[in-house]
């Protein structure tokens, strides 16, 4: 396959960056999408050029490092699919590919296609915890939690804090992000005591970190590559009014 | 230098050992903890554990890692589960026999009194994972469930769906992240040590490079904990992270650290074979997937027929076949070896007959697709994304691919290693799995260091050896910084200044399969002196036309990776001097020389029951190689037999 990449080119966060063609040649359909750029960047070093700098590591689609805008779309166009993890088959011989960072005023670019997710971090800082020390914690089975309740606190733990939700966003909303954290621990028993403090820490460290409110887009969940649905936002909102309401 | 192999195994019976060095281990006053300052190099399972742990006592934390995230450490991509003594299936399981079942599994070549400890200490660890709220599966009852993993006859794997290191990590990255809001813990993001200072003989802080603005720094401590995983990518192609590297290691290795056992490496069974040379890293398929997989190949010679068209009578299940009683869940250096036996043979299946068949379809018939889906439903949907195969459809095509490193650094029961003052967690050590690591039980043991072990032991070290006195420190103005650092600033040059022709993944790649050739699933004397030729002479080309543009005082990913790279090529040159001295197969390593008439590992415990600890003697110099003798009073030494 021979691919024309439209790429991003920013050299640190104060440059103003540009679009750059480049081409790509002797794709195979097998290569992963991060191993096509691979070859791309591995041709470029022996022309002297410096490589597009993009964020990855597992490579498996759980450590959430990777974060391209392919096509428009965050993480490209398979659904429930990291950057990592898609294939080239999902393109066609001759197409062009437009490749960007994640776009938000709460992701500052650190170079090329890498941004700097530091506000996830402090959100998860503010209250993304159950306060318990090491040490004489009671037997796992002491309190039982209904497979239910377990199944749905799974669902939302899922979430691989990539920052795809923010980028697909037009409000770069960080709300599924959080609600993913806010909703595991409120479906478990060991969660509960915190339960007010811990929505209001992250929802007001969100909203100083610059991300926007959701307005129902959904694009946070088309994007999500853990699929995790926004029926989670819903109980984040309900648990911030419960917080409002003094229950 | 000093190079002592003191285990400081405590006196007793090995039931009480740990009882009793918990109350042999010297104390701080809680108001005197945040007066000594901690290093933590590393975020995952060990590294994040051990720094939440320790902060929560009090003490002044400083953690480093190279993701942007410590919940990005490569312990987030374990899939199938964390063992644990509960017993709550009441299959006759006990601390006792997971003990045994590790020391027997590790092919005795492991320290019994760690692994001992290991599988005291695990039950707590689900208790405090629980706490944390860690959602692990469970019974529609609200109890926690278990699954069976290799090398056991019970079921006491805990686990979350397909993503237990995701949810375990993100249980020490939760407990981290309240000490950070606390402020007894501060995160360094995308920060690489690139050096370990010493001074009289102690581990005293770190050199660093900011990966973001390229910025050589300097950071000094009372104490410094390494948790900075495997070396699995030697090979390059691993199911390693791209990131994973041996540079922490190695350089605390050149430093003074013994390296042991640099020879075992864990080759896993079930990974997604190769299929062309741009492959950029392997990956793994779930052991649990054993659990409900059969794995079989054509009975015949070279059958190309599509696997469903192959009836039953002309399939071998050559594992069920071999290994009665513990069928496909034997251990993984077995289930490896018997695959590369069958392709070898020239059983094997696909394009490149380098694999053999996972199949689920007397499990799907048997519990339904939906059951099946419910267990591994994340483990099908990823191979089918990578391969573009159905296994619902059609059996999994798996081969084994480099996955875990039993060697590293050499430390004692306290998990202090030759360093004093430099204590290493996790897989970056040796002492728990001996020659080969039971599936499950790489999750237990990182979280066993971080949790409950080196929490005991390091502040022993610092109520003996540390300081209260801020004029007695020793700070980053000491020349043994000053001299670490230009040490680092040099190499870091020298590696911009070549300007060949070659760039870094060329040379990684070659490395790697060097290494897969001749010290991989099969060593003998000659590919191993083969390799001590090859190794040195491409190691002389990389310093000589290695390619790196761009500069050091940027995000530069071509410099960090050839700075990885370089310590690769010394750190193979040591696992195939080990692999060359080690007259055995033992686990994970074997030797064709040694081996029995059905093709099992041969082991000398006459002449090799013992540790192999390296010792750095300089740039030119052959390393020196130290003993540690292993003992087994608990768990006599037997051939390993799963038939």
């Amino acid at each position: 396959m021979k691919l024309t990449l439209h790429v991003w080119r920013q050299k640190n966060a104060s440059d103003q960056g540009r679009m750059e063609t480049i081409s790509a040649d002797g794709v195979s359909p097998d290569m992963s999408f991060l191993e096509m750029l691979d070859l791309v960047n591995d041709r470029l070093e022996k022309e002297g050029v410096e490589p597009i700098a993009f964020d990855h590591d597992c490579r498996e689609g759980i450590c959430g490092m990777c974060s391209l805008m392919i096509n428009g779309v965050a993480h490209g166009p398979e659904a429930g699919t990291t950057a990592c993890q898609l294939h080239m088959r999902s393109f066609q011989d001759g197409d062009s590919i437009h490749i960007e960072p994640w776009r938000s005023r709460a992701f500052p670019v650190i170079r090329d296609l890498i941004v700097d997710r530091a506000s996830f971090e402090r959100i998860q800082h503010a209250g993304g915890y159950v306060s318990v020390n090491c040490g004489g914690a009671p037997d796992g089975n002491a309190v039982p939690i209904s497979k239910i309740e377990a199944d749905l606190a799974m669902d939302a733990a899922a979430c691989i804090g990539c920052g795809a939700c923010v980028a697909s966003c037009p409000n770069g909303s960080a709300m599924l992000f959080v609600a993913a954290k806010v909703a595991q621990f409120a479906h478990l028993p060991q969660g509960q005591p915190e339960r007010k403090k811990r929505v209001q820490a992250m929802v007001a460290t969100m909203d100083a970190e610059g991300f926007g409110a959701c307005s129902n887009h959904y694009e946070c969940e088309a994007v999500c590559p853990k699929d995790i649905p926004v029926k989670f936002i819903g109980e984040l909102n309900r648990e911030y009014l419960r917080t409002a309401c003094g229950d | 230098m000093n190079f002592h192999l003191n285990s400081k195994i405590p006196d007793g019976p090995i039931q009480e050992k740990w009882i009793k060095a918990k109350f042999d281990l010297k104390l701080i006053n809680p108001a005197n903890r945040r007066k000594f300052k901690i290093i933590v190099v590393g975020s995952g399972l060990a590294g994040g554990s051990a720094a939440a742990t320790l902060g929560e006592q009090g003490y002044d934390v400083h953690c480093f890692f190279y993701q942007d995230s410590p919940r990005r450490a490569h312990s987030i991509a374990a899939q199938g589960g964390i063992n644990a003594a509960k017993n709550y299936p009441n299959d006759g399981d006990s601390i006792w026999r997971l003990f045994y079942d590790t020391v027997k599994g590790g092919d005795y070549r492991s320290r019994e009194a760690n692994v001992y400890r290991l599988s005291e200490v695990s039950a707590n660890i689900i208790d405090q994972c629980v706490a944390q709220g860690v959602p692990f599966a469970r019974e529609y009852g609200g109890q926690l469930d278990n699954r069976s993993f290799g090398g056991a006859q019970v079921s006491r794997t805990f686990y979350a769906r397909g993503q237990t290191g995701q949810q375990l990590l993100l249980g020490a990255y939760s407990s981290l992240n309240r000490q950070v809001d606390k402020g007894t813990v501060k995160t360094y993001p995308r920060t690489e040590m690139l050096d370990l200072v010493t001074v009289d003989g102690h581990a005293r802080g770190i050199i660093t490079r900011n990966l973001v603005t390229g910025e050589i720094e300097r950071h000094a401590a009372d104490v410094v904990i390494m948790a900075t995983g495997g070396y699995g990518n030697v090979f390059f192609l691993s199911t390693n992270a791209m990131g994973c590297n041996a540079t922490a290691a190695w350089r605390a290795h050149r430093k003074g650290a013994g390296f042991a056992n640099p020879c075992y490496t864990q080759i896993h069974p079930t990974c997604i074979p190769v299929s062309s040379d741009h492959q950029s890293k392997l990956t793994l398929m779930s052991e649990s997937l054993r659990n409900d997989g059969r794995v079989w190949v054509p009975a015949a010679k070279g059958d190309k027929r599509a696997p469903n068209d192959i009836p039953e009578n002309e399939r071998d299940y050559y594992l069920e076949r071999r290994y009665p009683s513990f069928g496909n869940l034997v251990p993984r250096d077995v289930a490896s070896r018997a695959a590369k036996e069958r392709c070898d043979a020239g059983y094997g299946v696909g394009e490149t007959g380098l694999a053999v068949y996972l199949d689920f379809a007397d499990a799907i018939q048997r519990l339904g697709k939906d059951l099946v889906e419910a267990r591994y439903g994340n483990l099908f949907h990823m191979y089918a994304k990578i391969t573009a195969e159905d296994p619902y459809k059609v059996p999994m095509r798996i081969f084994p691919a480099v996955h875990y490193t039993m060697g590293g650094l050499w430390v004692d029961y306290n998990l202090e290693s030759t360093i004093p003052g430099l204590f290493v967690l996790g897989e970056a050590n040796f002492s728990d799995h001996g020659a080969n690591r039971l599936g499950a039980s790489a999750l237990m043991q990182g979280l066993a260091d971080g949790y409950f072990i080196a929490p005991a032991t390091v502040p022993d070290y610092l109520a003996r050896e540390g300081t209260m006195n801020a004029d007695e420190k020793v700070t980053t103005h000491h020349p043994a910084f000053e001299e670490a650092e230009k040490s680092v600033t040099d190499r870091v040059e020298k590696l911009l200044s070549i300007q060949g022709q070659r760039t870094v993944d060329d040379f990684h790649k070659e490395l790697g399969l060097i290494m897969w050739n001749h010290c991989g699933m099969e060593r003998t004397k000659e590919s191993l002196e083969e390799a001590l030729k090859l190794i040195p002479a491409l190691k002389e080309e990389f310093w000589k036309d290695l390619k790196v543009v761009g500069d050091k005082d940027s995000f530069n990913m071509s410099l960090e990776k050839a700075g990885r790279v370089a310590d690769f090529f010394e750190l193979g040159e040591l696992m195939v001097r080990d692999a060359l001295q080690r007259e055995e197969s033992c686990g994970g390593h074997f030797r064709g020389e040694h081996q029995t008439e059905e093709g099992e590992a041969l082991r000398d415990d006459d002449r090799f029951t013992f540790a192999g600890v390296w010792q750095f003697k300089g740039n030119d110099k052959a390393p020196q190689l130290h003993q540690e003798e292993l003992q087994f009073p608990n768990v006599p030494l037997t051939t390993r037999s799963y038939k």
